[in-house]
């Protein structure tokens, strides 16, 4: 069998500038956080990224999926013979041969269970029905309209509310036991009475109805897989783009019955995840399982449609909400959501939260009360519910908040960013436990909110929205401060699958003094090669230039969760910090051998150690690394050479933040809405490479942008998804973006518990940013209309549709 | 069918159905896989590689590779990602400006926004002052998630920069 | 990625060789051209034709825009892209081919879609064939052994991927009239940038002597094919411009289409849009003849 060298081991020197002195500033690389660019780009712009499609195995086969067109309906046959008969097809395989494999179903990572491929009924349109595999992708296409599948069309249910109907059809008979709809038993945070009384208590109640619509993650490159079982090794061989390849390792070895040593993931390049690239689905079970039936390595490639409509979508959440206030100040929330999972519940949760982090719906204010629940149901749509740029339903939480926020401020007739500055957790209340628990670790909520409202230049903007309404001309202001909890979690209260969430990481110091890291983290673009670099660099004080990062081989990498929940810095940054200082801590034994001195007579510079009181006597950390590979004078208990370990188990969740306003305008005629200034002031403590930091914001507050205006995933009353291409999927452009650029601001407040002071940002801004679109667009149908709400997205028609008074979510 | 085109200055020769689509040509036979895709519809612009029609004076324009049969591009020479350094390894300056303002972060859609970008500049009269819309527009048919696309403006701007600094970094597809 | 259904390729050496292909394949082959709607067409097998004839090799023949007599004549080759950089025809036409070509899907779909592919295609969103309907263009249109006839765009169109080319013909070039004082505009909402429109209007006008002698006024994505708002035209003809016949106009363009409710919006909406931007493409093309 062919094996591929996966980690980054093609770096083409980067030097090759027509002017490299003033232009090739790789060479000028921080010894340690700071602005430097990114090392994984010299393959990138070269063209020599190794995503999965690329993957070319001996022998490979090919491979396509059948899917229903029918949203629910009973399957009577498949006749799969005609297609057989095809020169090029080399195997079809349905339910019935997956039962021999004892694969017909799987278990998602919520505990429910899902069909690989559908074998008595289909639960949602497109649900994958059999697996073709040919010589090639073009064959596989043509094979599948040679499959005859007799369906029995069953009513559907797409709408989460009648899912709860007592007539409803009972989606999944297939659980024995299962008598209803409900996915999940209700689940419950805060406490209930304590709520009932503040609000009534209470000065001012805003109730609002929000849909948090189905949208998706959407990466440019869509989910794959080529399997490779050896038949005769048993060894097998699986190239993904996952972004948790060693829990997809257990999760295999489990479901498969593989040993897990003999099953090796290596995810190459991901050309982006954003959450859809963390679940395991049918088609990987069906290339597992095809290459098992064909013998050889089967690749499968999903297509933009199929990514859509099948893989693991986001949101659709509908939240009943109302918030209070009293003395001027916001002082309880309550709120009731109803949770659409799809015909199979993959939600992509921490086991003890079935609602995920949802119960942070408090936000940043300093609540005396709170209480929220959550029911989940099965309806006939996609499953999934993933975590699309998202903590566990931070997201969800985070857009109910800031809606009612600013609804609250309508109803008390107060400017949205008064009412938020009188109702923060003040910075001297930190850590704070919030009225549903969570303990967030430190803020200065109110100097962001300011620097924000400077950079926006608030007052003038809102006067410009005077005049403007004076002359017919809509413009709208948004305003949202988020908090999240990222970087699950601590191993006592987090895991998944009952893995806990922590990570690893092994970092080995050569003879030279050059360095090899290895993490459990999975990069898809968030520039891990140099920012995990850049954290040994600090803590050592090696060039980042000589410290390879290894990620993405499960054979070849220490154990843990993976990148998702903004966790990649809070956790994995966490073990790399760590197990740089064990290293640190090793050297120094050495460097008081090299010294002939006691090691706590040593003290610590950016790499070196040196004598205290005497700094020129002091030993470099190539040197050290040198004697730690060379000497004999080993003292008991010190092993040669300059290695460690560590798994880090983050002792709390960190807790980034930031405070966003937007301005829009609308047309009034046609309800066109045009984004004309984004300000983004993010809090996420200590930044390591604040350019990498920016990319990240930028990237969330553009996925913002298509979240509130344009992006959703919806049905008509047969279950057929209407947005299943690119052609009604609608990402956004660069046009759709604030034309002379993204506003950004920073604060640091670091975190307190975290060894670098770190808190995670890959997430912020698509969180962030939602809500504060939505309530520009709000704001604008307010002050000219009196209309007080809209569901995202805010297209045209919809925008119309509110302005004349008759708003509605979308299905 | 045998199908010939020229490719980053090598003429390919390959046995291929007449339905084959140029990016799989590339992908497949040519095997030069810094060519990607994204959709099924034309929309995303991730396959786009530089197409140049010997007979015309115009510069090397950028084509969506999964909305051409490879057939149609015999006579046609195509650059790919691969194809954008000199024979060297000197980084054309868009790859150059890609990578000084962080303008890629997955890489997916980054060859076929580089060579969008190699165009905006290669055709407009005077690069450095290209106004924000102009760009923006420019790339609106290549689709990215990761960026958000500011810093993709910043490295069209940087390379139309540079090749003003070094007329002598200004090279086609075509010399 | 979805591809096309299996397919035979050849490639037209001559119009009349493309002809002579279509005659002798019967039926089932389609002329290719820039590709940008038939090519999406086959990936998603909606149109599965047995062979494609190519006649980008007959650039030359084919992409031109010129001045004759008293027409514009445009080669059905032409791309997208000449048309939005056309001198000659933002000189005859200023602003209406501009304004809709800026907006035509993307760049780099008007390097190489053409005219010839964007009218055959037929789809009633689309820019282009709302300006050509607007400024009455006619298709010419040619078959085996030479023959050739002349049709009005509203007999070209025939419904959503329906035109009145024959199996055998192809269309050879698109003629439209000159007109003293013109003015055009067109106008366009979409969900986002490069999508088909919602609604679009096009709008021209000739005026001479402060009155309106000629008007052409169509709305895209409100009906099977580009529409006409033929009463428009007829209240236009002879008055004086101003901003309430405008208004009118627009009402009437509200009234008299026929758009479905669809993922784009509700029929509601989009007769609400196509009246304002009838309105605001009316005022602007009255206001470049006025020029």
């Amino acid at each position: 069998m062919a094996t591929v060298e996966t980690t980054p081991g093609r770096h083409p020197e980067f030097v090759s500038y027509a002017d490299g002195e003033k232009f090739g500033k790789i060479a000028d690389a921080p010894i340690g956080y700071g602005h430097m660019k990114r090392k994984e780009d010299a393959r990138f712009i070269r063209g020599l990224g190794d995503y999965t499609d690329d993957v070319r195995l001996p022998g490979m086969l090919h491979s396509a999926i059948l899917r229903s067109p029918y949203a629910h309906a009973t399957i009577n046959s498949i006749d799969t013979s005609a297609a057989l008969a095809h020169p090029k097809v080399a195997a079809v395989i349905i339910a019935k041969d997956l039962e021999t494999l004892g694969l017909a179903w799987m278990p998602t990572i919520s505990y429910d269970t899902q069909a690989v491929l559908a074998g008595d009924k289909v639960r949602f349109h497109l649900q994958e029905v059999a697996f073709v595999i040919a010589t090639d992708a073009y064959a596989a296409q043509d094979a599948l309209q040679l499959i005859e599948v007799d369906f029995d069309v069953l009513p559907a249910i797409v709408n989460c509310r009648k899912a709860l109907d007592p007539d409803a059809p009972l989606i999944r008979d297939d659980k024995v036991g299962q008598t209803d709809n409900l996915a999940s038993p209700m689940w419950e945070a805060g406490d209930k009475s304590n709520c009932d009384r503040v609000f009534g208590e209470a000065d001012v109640v805003a109730s609002r109805t929000l849909l948090d619509p189905r949208s998706h993650p959407c990466p440019m490159e869509t989910c794959g897989m080529v399997a490779d079982m050896n038949p005769d090794t048993g060894q097998l061989n699986i190239y993904n783009a996952n972004q948790a390849p060693h829990a997809h390792r257990t999760v295999y070895a489990q479901v498969a019955g593989l040993p897990e040593q003999n099953i090796r993931i290596l995810c190459n390049d991901i050309g982006g995840g954003f959450g859809n690239k963390v679940p395991v689905y049918p088609g990987y079970v069906c290339a597992i399982a095809g290459s098992i039936v064909a013998g050889a390595p089967v690749k499968w490639m999903e297509d933009r449609s199929e990514n859509l409509a099948s893989t693991g979508f986001a949101r659709d959440y509908l939240m009943h909400a109302e918030m209070c206030s009293k003395g001027g100040k916001i002082t309880g929330l309550r709120v009731d959501t109803i949770a659409d999972h799809g015909a199979f519940d993959s939600t992509a949760q921490a086991t003890k939260f079935p609602a995920g982090f949802f119960h942070i719906v408090t936000g940043s204010y300093d609540l005396q009360a709170a209480h929220c629940q959550v029911k989940a149901v099965y309806t006939n749509k996609a499953p999934g519910g993933v975590a699309y740029r998202c903590s566990f339903r931070i997201t969800e939480a985070i857009y109910c908040v800031e809606r009612m926020v600013d609804a609250l401020a309508m109803e008390m007739n107060v400017d949205p960013v008064e009412l938020r500055m009188r109702s923060f957790i003040r910075s001297d209340q930190f850590p704070y436990e919030t009225a549903t628990g969570w303990v967030y670790d430190s803020g200065d909520y109110a100097k962001t909110m300011k620097l924000a409202m400077e950079i926006a230049d608030y007052e003038g903007l809102r006067a410009e929205q005077q005049e403007k309404l004076a002359k017919g001309e809509m413009m709208g202001i948004g305003v949202a401060f988020f908090t999240e909890g990222v970087g699950a979690g601590p191993r006592r209260h987090m895991d998944i699958l009952g893995l806990a969430m922590n990570d690893g990481a092994e970092l080995r110091v050569h003879p030279t003094g050059k360095a090899v890291v290895s993490l459990s983290a999975q990069t898809q673009g968030q520039g891990h090669e140099t920012t995990f670099a850049q954290i040994v660099a600090e803590e050592l004080g090696i060039s980042p230039n000589e410290i390879m990062v290894r990620h993405g081989d499960t054979d070849k990498t220490p154990y843990g969760l993976g990148t998702y929940g903004s966790r990649s810095t809070p956790v994995s940054g966490g073990a790399v910090a760590v197990v740089s200082r064990k290293v640190r801590d090793k050297a120094r034994q050495f460097a008081a051998l090299m010294l002939e001195t006691r090691a706590e007579d040593l003290a610590w510079e950016k790499g070196r150690w040196f004598v205290r009181g005497d700094p020129e006597r002091g030993a470099s950390i190539e040197s050290i690394a040198e004697y730690a590979y060379s000497t004999t004078n080993l003292p008991e208990g010190l092993e040669g050479g300059l290695d460690a370990n560590a798994v880090y188990d983050p002792p709390n969740l960190t807790y980034p933040y930031g405070a966003y306003i937007s301005v829009v305008d609308v047309d009034p005629g046609t309800g066109k809405v045009h984004m004309r200034r984004f300000i983004a002031v993010d809090d996420c403590g200590v930044r390591i490479n604040p350019m990498v930091v920016e990319g990240q914001i930028h990237g969330g507050l553009v996925e913002g942008i298509g979240q509130a205006l344009m992006e959703v995933i919806s049905f008509d009353d047969q279950g057929n998804c209407l947005n299943a291409s690119f052609m009604d999927y609608l990402l956004p452009t660069a046009l759709e973006c604030p034309e002379h650029g993204l506003e950004l601001g920073e604060t640091v407040t670091p975190c307190p518990h975290h060894p670098i002071g770190a808190k995670g940002v890959g997430e912020s801004a698509c969180n962030g940013s939602p809500p504060c679109i939505t309530n520009a667009v709000v704001d604008a149908l307010y002050h000219a209309k009196g209309i007080k709400h809209m569901d995202m997205p805010c297209f045209p028609a919809r925008v119309w549709a509110a302005m004349n008074g008759n708003a509605q979510p979308v299905q | 069918m045998i199908v010939n085109i020229s490719i980053n200055g090598q003429m390919q020769s390959h046995d291929v159905e007449p339905r084959l689509l140029l990016v799989h040509y590339i992908r497949e036979y040519a095997e030069l896989h810094g060519t990607h895709w994204g959709c099924d519809t034309s929309n995303c612009g991730i396959c786009i590689v530089l197409m140049d029609d010997p007979v015309s004076d115009q510069p090397p324009y950028p084509v969506k590779s999964c909305t051409m049969l490879a057939a149609m591009a015999e006579g046609y020479e195509i650059t790919t990602v691969e194809g954008m350094a000199a024979p060297d390894g000197t980084l054309d300056p868009i790859q150059m400006g890609f990578h000084e303002m962080h303008a890629l972060q997955c890489g997916f859609c980054t060859p076929g926004m580089m060579s969008t970008g190699r165009w905006l500049i290669e055709r407009h009269p005077n690069p450095t002052q290209m106004t924000d819309h102009e760009i923006r527009d420019g790339i609106s048919g290549n689709l990215c998630r990761c960026t958000g696309y500011d810093n993709i403006v910043k490295a069209i701007r940087w390379a139309a920069a540079y090749i003003e600094e070094h007329p002598e970094s200004a090279r086609t597809a075509r010399a | 990625m979805q591809t096309p259904a299996p397919c035979e390729y050849s490639r037209a050496t001559s119009v009349d060789d493309a002809i002579a292909q279509l005659d002798k394949l019967g039926g089932n082959a389609r002329i290719l051209a820039g590709g940008y709607s038939l090519i999406p067409m086959m990936k998603l097998r909606l149109a599965n034709p047995g062979h494609v004839i190519d006649i980008n090799p007959l650039e030359r023949e084919l992409n031109y825009i010129r001045e004759e007599g008293d027409e514009v004549r445009i080669g059905p080759l032409t791309r997208h892209v000449n048309m939005l950089e056309s001198d000659l025809l933002d000189r005859v036409f200023p602003h209406i081919f501009r304004e809709a070509e800026a907006v035509l899907a993307d760049p780099v779909v008007r390097n190489r879609g053409s005219m010839g592919g964007s009218l055959c295609q037929s789809d009633p969103a689309e820019d282009l064939s709302g300006v050509i309907v607007a400024l009455k263009g006619q298709a010419v249109l040619r078959g085996p052994g030479g023959s050739e006839r002349v049709v009005e765009m509203d007999e070209f169109h025939l419904g959503p991927y329906m035109t009145c080319i024959q199996p055998t013909e192809m269309l050879v070039e698109v003629r439209i009239p000159k007109r003293q004082g013109f003015g055009g505009a067109h106008e366009k909402v979409e969900r986002r940038a490069g999508d088909f429109a919602i609604v679009a209007a096009s709008s021209a006008v000739a005026i001479e002597g402060g009155k309106i002698t000629w008007a052409g006024v169509a709305c895209s994505a409100v009906g099977p094919t580009t529409l006409h708002i033929e009463r428009a035209e007829q209240a236009l003809v002879g008055q004086a411009p101003s901003e309430d016949l405008f208004a009118e106009c627009g009402q009437m363009a509200a009234a008299d289409c026929s758009p479905n409710s669809d993922g784009r919006g509700p029929a509601d909406y989009k007769r609400h849009v196509a009246g304002v931007l009838t309105t605001r493409a009316l005022s602007r093309a009255a206001a470049t003849a006025m020029r």
